[in-house]
């Protein structure tokens, strides 16, 4: 019998490796995995690569994953937030590394991994210091970069309802980079607010089919919080 | 102090100025900051459908307070609502909308532009500043049609719009219009051309402001 249900937050954090590539979903207040990530800093997986749109916010979540100096880079598109100071700190004092991409070029980067891409020509960012030393091609008229697929040991994230089976819908704009970044990662972390029986979930309607998803954890919903992010925008 | 016969449109008038140029059945993306005001001004009997770059197709205005949903935010992280006939998408479907050529318009602001429609808009290169690039550079090469919305001048009186950027730059070529508080140019492979102006504002006053020529 396939089971991916999860007994805990602690039993799916189990074996992430120091060194991982850990993909994180999120953007804004909508998406993020807050257990999920409380659970790694549980964990103690140390000396991480963090993929996420942005780097933290206040004291709690990645910040706090930040602030435990666990991460050694973090590739995001917005890390400067009003209240990113944890990350701010760090990466002025050199003890973390930054790759800062386009937003859509994280987003596809991470999609060709899933997809099995091996590298693409992409225009976003072309002439730019962010295109950096990496091959140019002109293509029918128009100029490209070539971009590498982002590959995830682990991906953390964020859904609404799951089965067994590992099948995921999400809620509204909380959808974001999870559905990339489960088909990304080797394997793929996901919370969900309701579990329901094989069949419950409308095939037509599964926006992540189970393949993708190894383990699944169910979360009691709490009221979102703004988590700042108000003062931020 | 120079006299001057002309006034500089409000936030509000050149948010209109933007809005009327608008197409009916376009979809648009309107960056943070200053073009969110754009939606407050759409013609009325134009339906529009609004992007935003975390999933949101026929985005629509506010929530009444207290009725915030935490998953439902647009790019700058406020509480929104779906229209309806509104999508939820992920990132990568959000990002080929953009680099895929199937948004009609998106309307930014900017540091820096040129007269051939490089923009600059994400960083001003400052040391020690952290640096943060979002979406700008999918969304300046992504759209039909890309607009900057701005001030002319610096607060200094120095022209935004420039002959080269000395920014960092975040598009190429991607700009094809400039509406700013005192005229609206189109930037062209061979410079600048005038669309409209404030009134009493005349066309040498405003070559003078910017530094550059303008077409007629």
């Amino acid at each position: 019998m396939i089971n991916k249900i999860a007994r805990s937050v602690a039993d799916a954090m189990a074996g992430i490796q120091d060194g991982a590539t850990v993909l994180i979903g999120g953007f804004g207040t909508a998406g993020i995995p807050n257990e999920l990530i409380d659970g790694l800093i549980e964990q103690g997986a140390k000396d991480l690569t963090v993929v996420n749109n942005n780097a933290g916010n206040g004291d709690t979540g990645l910040a706090a994953l930040l602030k435990a100096g666990r991460v050694r880079k973090i590739i995001c598109s917005f890390p400067r937030q009003a209240d990113s100071y944890v990350f701010d700190g760090l990466y002025r004092s050199g003890k973390l590394e930054l790759e800062l991409v386009p937003q859509g070029n994280l987003a596809e980067r991470i999609r060709a991994a899933g997809a099995g891409i091996g590298a693409f020509f992409c225009p976003t960012g072309y002439g730019t210091q962010l295109s950096g030393d990496r091959e140019t091609r002109e293509i029918n008229g128009k100029q490209y970069v070539l971009e590498y697929p982002i590959h995830g040991d682990v991906a953390l994230i964020k859904a609404e309802r799951g089965d067994r089976w590992g099948n995921l819908v999400y809620r509204k704009a909380a959808r974001n980079f999870g559905p990339v970044m489960a088909m990304a990662s080797s394997r793929t972390i996901a919370t969900v607010h309701d579990i329901v029986e094989l069949g419950d979930m409308d095939a037509e309607t599964i926006v992540t089919p189970g393949i993708f998803v190894h383990q699944i954890v169910k979360i009691d919903r709490v009221a979102t919080q703004a988590g700042g992010f108000k003062k931020a925008a | 102090m120079t006299m001057t016969n002309y006034q500089r449109r409000t936030k509000d008038q050149l948010a209109a100025r933007v809005a009327q140029d608008i197409f009916d059945g376009a979809v648009v993306n309107l960056g943070i900051g200053q073009p969110t005001l754009v939606a407050n001004h759409l013609p009325p009997g134009r339906e529009v459908i609004l992007h935003s770059e975390n999933g949101i197709l026929g985005m629509g205005p506010a929530p009444a307070e207290g009725l915030e949903d935490y998953d439902l935010i647009n790019a700058g992280k406020q509480p929104v609502t779906l229209l309806p006939g509104g999508a939820f998408f992920h990132h990568a479907d959000s990002f080929a909308m953009m680099r895929g050529g199937h948004l009609d318009i998106c309307v930014l602001g900017a540091f820096q532009v040129s007269a051939t429609g490089d923009l600059a808009n994400w960083s001003t290169g400052e040391e020690g500043a952290i640096p943060a690039v979002g979406g700008a550079m999918d969304l300046a090469i992504g759209a039909k049609q890309t607009w900057v919305m701005m001030d002319l001048l610096t607060k200094k009186g120095e022209s935004k719009i420039v002959d080269q950027c000395t920014y960092p730059l975040t598009g190429i070529g991607c700009v094809k219009r400039v509406y700013s508080d005192l005229a609206t140019l189109e930037c062209t492979p061979s410079g600048l051309k005038l669309i409209d102006k404030v009134d009493g504002l005349d066309h040498a006053e405003l070559e003078r402001l910017v530094g550059l020529p303008i077409a007629a």
